[in-house]
């Protein structure tokens, strides 16, 4: 008789707890109700804010929510009031896609800063452009989102879909010149970790150090979700590279580049944007000095706009630092932001305002904190400047940065 | 030399999956359950071993080999506590349930710990967000220069691993063997009722498998700390996965089996890394490589490599 009580009562829990809970993703911010006459337009964010790469998706929705506030603050909108609704992606593509289809049902949202990752943006446009919802992302560098699958065709796949950082096409050449002829540096082995973002990454290098005539002795990969790199370590030390071209994340590059010093193999480890993080220095240890990284846009700290951003940034008392992809991310909002203003005046609710808001788009053109922010016909920003980071004294200094808006 | 170098890094990978398989089959020998929530008490002594130094070594930076032992000792206890507060309040309840139950439980658990961590470690004052792989303190002596032996690099950190894995296995073989609470462990894996009758507490023995797996999951998070300089909160689930693999490899219930399934998984990883050619070689199919020979085992010897011991339940 017992039993059966405590199994009743156990089965009537669990049926309550999973009601109540239903199959969301884990963690939804939404702002609280709008107040008054005016009317609530919501800023969507989609990034990995818990996971390994939390560092920078959080970074990002800080920064989406100081250019939310400050559009507020300055009533940019008349009579209209902007919220932020940030989903967390947790760095996956299913669980972003959730989050996307989360926020296109909310009939406020009528624009979207994401994703952090390529692979997950992916998963997010055609949601996205199925619901006539503006997305612009600070961070995915993958070429394909706006140019299409074939590089020699190039067809934009997406109208919806804007981005305020430059794509890995220039961001791998643009590393391959750096070692090449900066370093001079004439034998890189390359190592990336299978996903959209990295093996990118890998390919536009390669094609450029070739192009230029340096030799590649090494191609490896290596499995994201493990750990131990000691058995690619020693595959890639036998062949005797001057540098190794990681793409993708630090949460994989740090240990790599500490394992690669330790096993003896103590050359510079090169990545790209997603291992420009304060973290990667400190998972890489003190071994790290001399590793690279390039990232798009020119360093925060020298743009007179992006000194704007990072003041207002640090008197919201935000807990986290805004990482690499805050000025891109805050950029990104402003956008939308300067849109909604042509956009949002006109409509009768925010839904209807999310057409106009795409055309919209195409005529944005004002400076932000990475510089002039202006996209061209296939979505891209018009700014193509990346700089050249070096690891000195524990921490990341600008070593070299180009303006590649001629190539 | 690159096969050597290679496979030392099989076995200091091994090592690893090694001690934490032990927990695995130390577990099912006694009450014919795969405790998946194993990974996350691996987990869990690593942290335990963070918070240690986190609480008495962070203040200036200590890193001296003192801490270790200190370190594991921390760790140990978080590992065993959790281990027993499983038994107690997950597993017990079900012990004649049927078999799905305590299964479900375990992954139930599993992710119930993981959430545990990820969410709450850092709202404890002092401790840094878990969200994140946060950095693991490297002590001095087992940490540092590799060593170079004629060519050969092994990591002090690997070295560690080996030689804590020998000292744990000795002490282990020694427990089970010559002292009345081992023999009473292996009475009660044999045949349990009879054991009751023969006046062994069932449910201490059970607890003490719980604390053994757990113990040795904690230095296994302690050398996976020191070893990859950073500790996750989702580190357990993929060692966890390998170490179970290498459990039922080495034969279900043995413990030997437990730790000479782990060294051969690791090894053959590292080999299979280095030295399948072409596209079915490199470190994307090393996984696959691993379950291969898994599979092949079991096809030609269903018990494992060494045997399975477990109890016949007619």
């Amino acid at each position: 008789m017992r039993k059966h009580k405590l199994a009743i009562a156990g089965v009537t829990l669990l049926a309550a707890a999973l009601a109540v809970s239903g199959c969301g993703t884990r963690s939804a911010e939404t702002g609280g109700g709008g107040g008054g006459e005016a009317k609530t337009a919501k800023i969507g964010v989609i990034a990995p804010l818990s996971g390994p790469l939390s560092a920078l998706g959080l970074g990002i929705r800080n920064s989406v929510d100081l250019a939310v506030k400050q559009a507020n603050d300055t009533n940019a909108i008349p009579g209209w009031k902007l919220e932020l609704a940030a989903e967390d992606d947790e760095g996956k593509p299913d669980v972003g896609k959730n989050a996307g289809t989360k926020l296109v049902g909310d009939d406020a949202v009528v624009g979207m800063v994401g994703a952090l990752n390529s692979s997950v943006s992916l998963s997010i446009q055609p949601v996205m452009a199925a619901a006539n919802v503006t997305q612009v992302s600070p961070a995915n560098t993958g070429p394909a989102l706006t140019q299409g699958p074939d590089p020699a065709n190039k067809k934009r796949p997406y109208a919806t879909f804007f981005r305020t950082c430059t794509t890995d096409i220039l961001q791998g050449s643009f590393a391959a010149q750096y070692l090449y002829t900066t370093a001079g540096i004439k034998k890189v082995a390359t190592i990336h970790d299978k996903k959209i973002y990295g093996q990118g990454l890998v390919t536009y290098f390669t094609e450029e150090y070739k192009r230029l005539g340096g030799e590649i002795v090494a191609a490896e990969t290596i499995n994201p979700d493990e750990t131990d790199y000691s058995a690619v370590i020693t595959k890639v030390k036998g062949a005797n590279p001057d540098a190794i071209y990681y793409g993708g994340e630090y949460p994989q590059a740090g240990p790599l580049s500490q394992q690669a010093k330790a096993a003896g193999l103590n050359v510079p480890l090169m990545g790209g944007d997603g291992i420009f993080d304060p973290a990667f220095i400190e998972l890489a240890g003190k071994t790290s000095n001399g590793d690279l990284a390039t990232s798009v846009g020119a360093p925060t700290e020298t743009l007179a706009s992006a000194k704007a951003f990072v003041d207002a940034y640090e008197a919201a008392g935000f807990k986290e630092p805004y990482a690499a992809y805050g000025a891109q991310s805050y950029d990104a909002a402003n956008a939308i932001i300067n849109a909604l203003k042509t956009s949002l005046p006109n409509a009768a609710d925010a839904k209807s305002a999310r057409q106009p808001t795409v055309e919209a788009m195409s005529k944005v053109s004002f400076d932000g904190a990475t510089g002039p922010v202006a996209f061209d016909e296939f979505g891209d920003t018009t700014t193509k400047i990346l700089t050249a980071y070096k690891v000195a004294d524990g921490k990341w200094k600008a070593d070299k940065t180009a303006d590649l808006s001629s190539s | 030399m690159e096969f050597l170098q290679q496979l030392v890094n099989g076995l200091s990978l091994g090592a690893l999956y090694a001690l934490i398989a032990v927990g695995y089959t130390v577990v099912y020998g006694i009450i014919q359950l795969i405790n998946f929530a194993h990974g996350e008490v691996f987990m869990i002594g690593a942290f335990g071993a963070l918070s240690t130094w986190l609480i008495i070594g962070s203040a200036n930076d200590n890193l001296s080999l003192w801490l270790l032992p200190v370190m594991l000792l921390g760790g140990a206890i978080a590992s065993v506590g959790v281990a027993l507060l499983m038994e107690r309040y997950a597993y017990r309840p079900l012990r004649n349930a049927p078999r799905l139950a305590p299964l479900i439980t375990a992954i139930g658990v599993s992710i119930f710990l993981q959430e545990l961590v990820r969410l709450f470690y850092g709202e404890v004052p002092g401790f840094p967000d878990a969200k994140r792989a946060i950095p693991f303190p490297q002590i001095d002596y087992v940490t540092g220069p590799a060593i170079n032996v004629g060519g050969l690099v092994i990591q002090r950190a690997a070295l560690f691993t080996l030689i804590a894995l020998v000292i744990c296995s000795i002490i282990l073989f020694i427990f089970i063997n010559r002292s009345r609470l081992g023999r009473a462990m292996q009475a009660t894996s044999q045949d349990p009722d009879t054991s009751r009758l023969m006046g062994i507490n069932v449910d201490r023995i059970i607890m003490l498998a719980f604390a053994i797996g757990a113990a040795l999951a904690a230095v296994a998070g302690l050398a996976w700390g020191l070893r990859y300089t950073n500790i996750d909160f989702r580190m357990g689930f993929v060692a966890g996965l390998k170490a179970f693999t290498a459990a039922v490899l080495g034969g279900i219930g043995n413990i030997a089996g437990a730790v000479v399934g782990g060294l051969v998984i690791g090894v053959v990883e590292a080999m299979a890394t280095a030295y399948i050619p072409g596209r079915f070689g490199g470190s994307a199919w090393k996984d696959v490589w691993a379950f291969v020979i898994l599979i092949l085992v079991l096809v030609f010897r269903p018990q494992g490599l060494l045997g399975s011991r477990v109890v016949d339940r007619a």
